[in-house]
């Protein structure tokens, strides 16, 4: 044994010293625990040496350190402040289109929901003169845009198109000091002209100094212009003084509040009532002048003293009917035939309404559409001004009744623009409206 | 059997007793090696692979004199190197137990000043490091370490030609003392 250790000391040194680690591993992995003493010796001998470094690296090499990143931050921040500058342009731009969407959508839902038929246009350049306030749209008589078309926009009128080129329009704008258009207050149904000026503010001229106009009422078409139609938005009014002979009525138009891009072009425009009026208005209560065809009555029916009114012709009209077809009202069972209306002859004046286009069925016709006073049985609508008999027709006479069949217009979003007598507006100089009643509706026997 | 292969094997490598370290460079020089494995890859990553207290263990052995004193240098190392790491105490010792003794054992019959026997030394320890260390991790702890061998060259290529400059530094610092 003593010549094994002897002759072979450090072989065995070594193995004593391996087993001895191999021992204290295997006690670390079996008990699952760990030798503290000989960590905590290692770790407090090492980490004050290295407490010490970080402190002398902190105060020299990071000293150094942060003077090269200083002088990077220069740099670096001539970097950002150029990208900053990017993103700046870049935000601007997308906030442009966004804003173009966002009109681009109004626009649609305009179109779509105003009962005027409507093309959309987009502002692509100024018109000469140092004066003129005209500007070409991208839409011309390919289009179908004419001379004397309005053009608004959800927000109000914007101008009319002076000239129709085959790819461009000329649209004058209400601003130009050559526009006029008729208008009517909101509030105290005044009738005036409204004019441009040549600036932003619009003048409403020919009101009498006598009529009452608040600052800040609105202004709507009025429609006797026979250019724009009757309910589109003006603008609201910003001074009201008292002039020599008529007020200087100035409105702030609100069609062309932040400029002008997207614009429609009414194609075939449609009245709709003046939203929110205190006083009903009498201007449109009054029938349109008589034709040619009313005025030349024929012969074997009642006088014009005795035919007044619509009711009274259509009612002559029944009673014509009834003669052909042998019928006589107020008799029969409830369920047996009625006349047919589909025949009625062409008498009184009055067209056969079977006539394409140019009436709708009793039933059929649009709430709303009819002008006050002149909605057939069973077509007025409540809280409309007139009463509606359940046993009498009453012919609309006043206007033309080609109502399209289109939702309201886009002012009614706010659910103060109701479109109870819109009726289409004649764009060129106003040939009288066409006394032309609407499709009789047919009253049954037993309600005679 | 040329001259030069035969003075690589019998001459007696340094042994002189003024050569070698005082005690206090035997305690700061690994204590610096295990700190700059610890602290430098924090701030230059790629010296992470550098064994230090491997190379100065092996510097060590090969000029101790001794398999024994070399061996015991070689755990005390290792043991420190344990205490800072998250495995069990003695993992390292063992290993470098193990380099201490073979190095001591091979200074005995190469002549270690020339700097070919020391690059091949320190690659042949580096690897004999890492391997060992690895069976020993399967074998002991049971985890299922890879051993990449082409990694483990290259990462022993790069200690080896850096123990050339680093044993020609400790030994001028011995001379010094």
């Amino acid at each position: 044994m003593d010549f094994f250790l002897s002759r072979y000391r450090h072989l065995t040194v070594l193995l004593i010293v391996i087993t001895a680690q191999l021992l204290l591993i295997a006690y670390q992995v079996k008990t699952n625990k760990d030798i503290p003493l000989i960590r905590v010796w290692a770790v407090t001998a090492v980490t004050p040496v290295e407490q010490g470094l970080e402190l002398v690296r902190r105060y020299t090499w990071g000293f150094v350190e942060d003077y090269f990143v200083l002088l990077n931050v220069r740099g670096q921040n001539e970097k950002l402040r150029r990208e900053n500058g990017q993103l700046k342009i870049d935000n601007n731009y997308l906030r442009s289109e966004l804003s173009t969407a966002d009109r681009a959508r109004a626009l649609s839902v305009f179109e779509a929901r105003s009962p005027s038929k409507t093309v959309a246009a987009r502002v692509i350049g100024n018109g000469t003169g140092a004066n003129s306030k005209v500007v070409f749209v991208d839409r011309g008589s390919t289009s179908g845009v004419e001379s004397g078309m309005a053009v608004v926009t959800p927000d109000g009128i914007v101008g009319k198109v002076v000239d129709a080129y085959p790819t461009a329009s000329l649209v004058m704008l209400i601003t130009d000091p050559t526009f006029a258009a008729g208008v009517v207050s909101q509030k105290n149904r005044v009738h005036g002209t409204l004019k441009g000026q040549g600036h932003a503010e619009c003048l409403v001229d020919y009101v009498q100094n006598e009529e009452h106009v608040d600052i800040g009422e609105w202004f709507y078409t009025s429609g006797d212009d026979r250019i724009f139609p009757k309910g589109f938005p003006v603008g609201q009014v910003t001074a009201a003084p008292n002039g020599k002979s008529f007020k200087e009525i100035y409105v702030s138009p609100s069609g062309m509040q932040g400029g002008v891009e997207e614009v429609l072009i009414v194609l075939q425009g449609v009245h709709q009532e003046v939203p929110g009026g205190e006083i009903s208005s009498p201007a449109y209560t009054i029938l349109a002048a008589p034709t040619e065809a009313t005025a030349q009555t024929p012969e074997g029916a009642p006088q014009p003293g005795a035919l007044a009114t619509d009711a009274d012709r259509l009612r002559a009209i029944y009673k014509d009917v009834g003669v052909e077809q042998k019928h006589t009202y107020g008799e029969g069972v409830p369920g047996s035939k009625p006349p047919d209306f589909t025949k009625i002859p062409s008498i009184h004046g009055v067209p056969a309404p079977n006539t394409a286009g140019q009436a709708q069925p009793a039933g059929q016709t649009k709430p709303g559409q009819s002008q006050a006073g002149q909605a057939p049985v069973g077509l007025s609508q409540p809280g409309q001004n007139q009463p509606a008999p359940a046993k009498t027709v009453a012919p609309k006479t006043a206007t033309p009744v080609v109502t399209k069949p289109k939702p309201p217009a886009a002012g009614d979003d706010t659910d103060d623009e109701p479109v109870a007598g819109s009726t289409p507006v004649p764009r060129k100089p106003a040939p009288p409206a066409a006394v032309r009643p609407n499709v009789p509706a047919p009253v049954p026997d037993n309600n005679q | 059997m040329t001259e030069y292969t035969e003075r690589l094997l019998t001459e007696t490598p340094r042994k002189d007793a003024a050569d070698r370290f005082r005690l206090v460079w035997l305690v700061v020089i690994p204590l610096v090696a295990v700190l700059s494995q610890v602290y430098v890859p924090r701030f230059v990553p790629f010296l992470a692979y550098l064994e230090l207290p491997l190379l100065i263990t092996v510097h060590f052995a090969l000029t101790s004199g001794g398999p024994i004193p070399a061996l015991f240098y070689g755990m005390s190392i290792g043991l420190v190197q344990d205490s800072l790491s998250h495995q069990p105490i003695g993992m390292y010792g063992i290993v470098k137990t193990l380099v201490g003794y073979f190095a001591a054992s091979v200074s005995m019959r190469f002549d270690v000043q020339n700097p070919v026997v020391t690059f091949i030394l320190a690659f042949f320890f580096y690897f004999f490091h890492q391997f060992f260390y690895w069976v020993l991790s399967r074998a002991l702890l049971g985890e299922a370490l890879g051993f990449d061998a082409q990694q483990t060259v290259i990462f022993g290529l790069l200690n080896a030609a850096v123990a050339l400059p680093l044993f020609r530094l400790l030994d001028k610092l011995k001379v010094a003392s």
